[in-house]
Order: C-alpha cells, then sequence, then structure tokens
C-alpha cells in the first residue's frame, strides 16, 4: 500500500462531495415533479410556467455543481 | 493527471481534453498566442455570424428554411424578455441575443467529437457572467440611482430588525450572482465532457464487450445535447430576470 493520509482524505473527501449531487437530484425531482402535478391539474396554465420551472431546477441544480466543483478541487487542485 | 497512454491498460484523463494548448507548436501561453480555445471561440462566432447573415440575406415574405432559424430564434428570445422584463426590455435585446447565441453554439460546437469546449472553462463563462452582473448593475443605478438600493430593502418585512437581516441576505445573493451563474453553465458543461471520456477510457480495455460503452456514450451524447441547449437558455434567462430586477426594483 502506498499514498498518504492526506491522500486518502482527498479521495473521501471527494467521494462525500458526491452525495450532494444526488440530493441535489432530488431537489431538481422535485421541481419537476411538483411542476407536472400541478399541470396536470391546469394544464392551461402550464405552457406559460416552464420558463419558472427552468429557474427553479437551475437553482436547486446550481448546488449540486457546486459539490461537483468540489470533488474536482480535491481530485486535481489541492 | 499528466501521464502517458498506456496500450491495453485503463486510461482514463476526462480532465486532459480542457488543456489550453497552442496551434503552432510551443508550450508557453502568453496573452497573444493562437490556442485551440482561441480557435473554437472564433469559429463560434464565425458559424452564428454566418447563419444569421445567410438567413436573413434574402428577407422574403414566406421564410424559406434557412431564413426561418433567425427569425425563430428572434422570436424566441423577444418572447422571454417581454414576458419577464416587459417592454422596456427590448432595449437591451441585441446583448442578450447575442449572448444566447453565443453561449449556444459555444455549448454546440464542443460537442463535436475532438473539439475544445470553450464554455466550460470558468474564465469564459465567468467573464460573460461578470459582464451581464457589471452591466445590469449600471443599468440599476443609470435608470433609478439611488432608488435601485431598494431592491436589498424589503419594505414589505414587518419589522426593521427583520428588514436588515433580508437586506443583509438580499446583498450577499445579488454578490454571488455572477458567481453561480458561470460556475452553473461551466460546470454543467465540464461535468458531461468528463463523463463521456470517462466512458471512452473504458472502452479501450473491453475488447468486444466495447459495445455498451458505446451504447453509453451515445446516450449520454443524446443528453449532452439537451444540456447544451437548457443551459444556454437558462444563462440567457437569469440575464432577463437579472435585467428585470434592475429595471423595476423593490418588492
Amino acid at each position: 500500500m502506498e499514498g498518504s493520509i492526506s491522500e486518502m482524505g482527498q479521495f473521501l473527501g471527494a467521494g462525500l462531495a458526491c452525495l450532494g449531487m444526488g440530493l441535489a437530484g432530488i431537489g431538481v425531482g422535485n421541481v419537476a415533479g411538483n411542476f407536472l402535478a400541478g399541470a396536470l391539474r391546469n394544464p392551461a396554465a402550464a405552457g406559460e410556467q416552464t420558463a419558472t420551472l427552468f429557474i427553479g431546477i437551475a437553482f436547486a441544480e446550481a448546488l449540486g455543481i457546486f459539490s461537483f466543483l468540489v470533488a474536482l478541487l480535491l481530485m486535481f487542485a489541492v | 493527471m499528466a501521464g502517458e497512454y498506456v496500450e491495453g491498460e485503463l486510461n482514463i484523463k476526462p480532465m486532459a481534453q480542457f488543456d489550453v494548448v497552442p496551434l503552432f507548436g510551443g508550450t508557453e501561453v502568453h496573452w497573444y498566442t493562437l490556442t485551440n480555445a482561441t480557435l473554437w471561440m472564433g469559429l463560434t462566432v464565425l458559424s452564428v455570424s454566418l447563419l444569421m447573415v445567410a438567413g436573413s440575406r434574402g428577407r422574403a415574405q414566406i421564410p424559406s428554411r434557412m431564413q426561418s432559424i433567425p427569425e425563430v430564434t428572434y422570436g424566441f428570445i423577444r418572447k422571454m424578455i417581454e414576458d419577464i422584463a416587459g417592454k422596456e426590455g427590448m432595449k437591451y435585446f441585441p446583448y442578450i441575443f447575442t449572448l444566447f447565441l453565443f453561449i449556444l453554439f459555444a455549448n454546440l460546437l464542443a460537442l463535436i467529437p475532438a473539439s475544445f469546449s470553450s464554455t466550460s472553462h470558468f474564465v469564459v463563462t465567468g467573464v460573460l457572467a461578470l459582464a451581464v452582473f457589471v452591466s445590469v448593475t449600471a443599468i440599476g443605478f443609470a435608470k433609478h440611482g439611488l432608488g435601485f438600493l431598494g431592491l436589498f430593502w424589503v419594505s414589505s418585512a414587518p419589522t426593521v430588525a427583520l428588514r436588515i437581516v433580508l437586506a443583509i441576505i438580499e446583498l450577499v445573493s445579488y454578490f454571488v450572482r455572477p458567481l453561480s451563474q458561470s460556475i452553473r453553465l461551466a460546470g454543467n458543461l465540464m461535468a458531461g465532457h468528463a463523463v463521456l471520456k470517462v466512458f471512452a477510457g473504458f472502452a479501450g480495455v473491453m475488447g468486444a464487450g466495447a459495445v455498451f460503452p458505446i451504447v453509453a456514450i451515445t446516450s449520454v451524447y443524446g443528453l449532452e445535447l439537451l444540456v447544451a441547449c437548457i443551459q444556454a437558455y437558462v444563462f440567457t434567462i437569469l440575464t432577463v430576470v437579472y435585467l428585470n430586477d434592475a429595471l423595476h426594483p423593490g418588492h
């Protein structure tokens, strides 16, 4: 076995950061699912709200991307 | 990370595709060096200009297929601005339209195999987002003077103490905007391209079993096409939302 404790910490940290991506996935699914539930109740109003849907998805997704960034920084920059 | 290619072993270097290298030999990169980043950003500008010029040349009453591409894109962005920022927002249409087309074409050109994805670099998206941030702030102060600061003062909150807390939160979220906007675009693009490269690395060692990674690459590629369009759309729509905040501050 080679490598050091700090290297192990890097890999562990990168793996833990991936949890954030999964949680962001839950968030994005929540946004899209609730949109669909609302849209099926009132399809006439759904078309105008797609922009809001994408903004909501973008905000939820950004946090997942942040954790991906943390993983990348741990792997390649630290 | 910068290891050598070894025959018959797992060669996964997902980050090597993002290296900026000079086009005409050498390894040093100065501000005037022509690199692959320069080449692909130039190609982006060139393809957007060509499409727009060729599309708007005919000016026929009934648009040809070529002419309807700029017309549909124009109508799309125009509707977005008018829905969110109102009629006053149309004054800034050229900038938003340029932003959308540049990001969209940079994203799509990056999907050509062996090309360079310029929008997956934080420098590129950071400058784009910072330009949006600076211009939106300037528009806000030019239009409303110090009244623009009303954007941070939630006057509908019941107590003064709560308003101060909300003002701090609003202020922080205002300054985080360019950061999140740029990281969202670059992160999405970079993640997708890295996934493609990782699967390509699997295909190299599996022999006949490489069918599975290749099928996976094909489907991820389809997803990436979707992501390329959605991220250009998201970046543009957030710009319009920020512009709306500058045009109509207050709660």
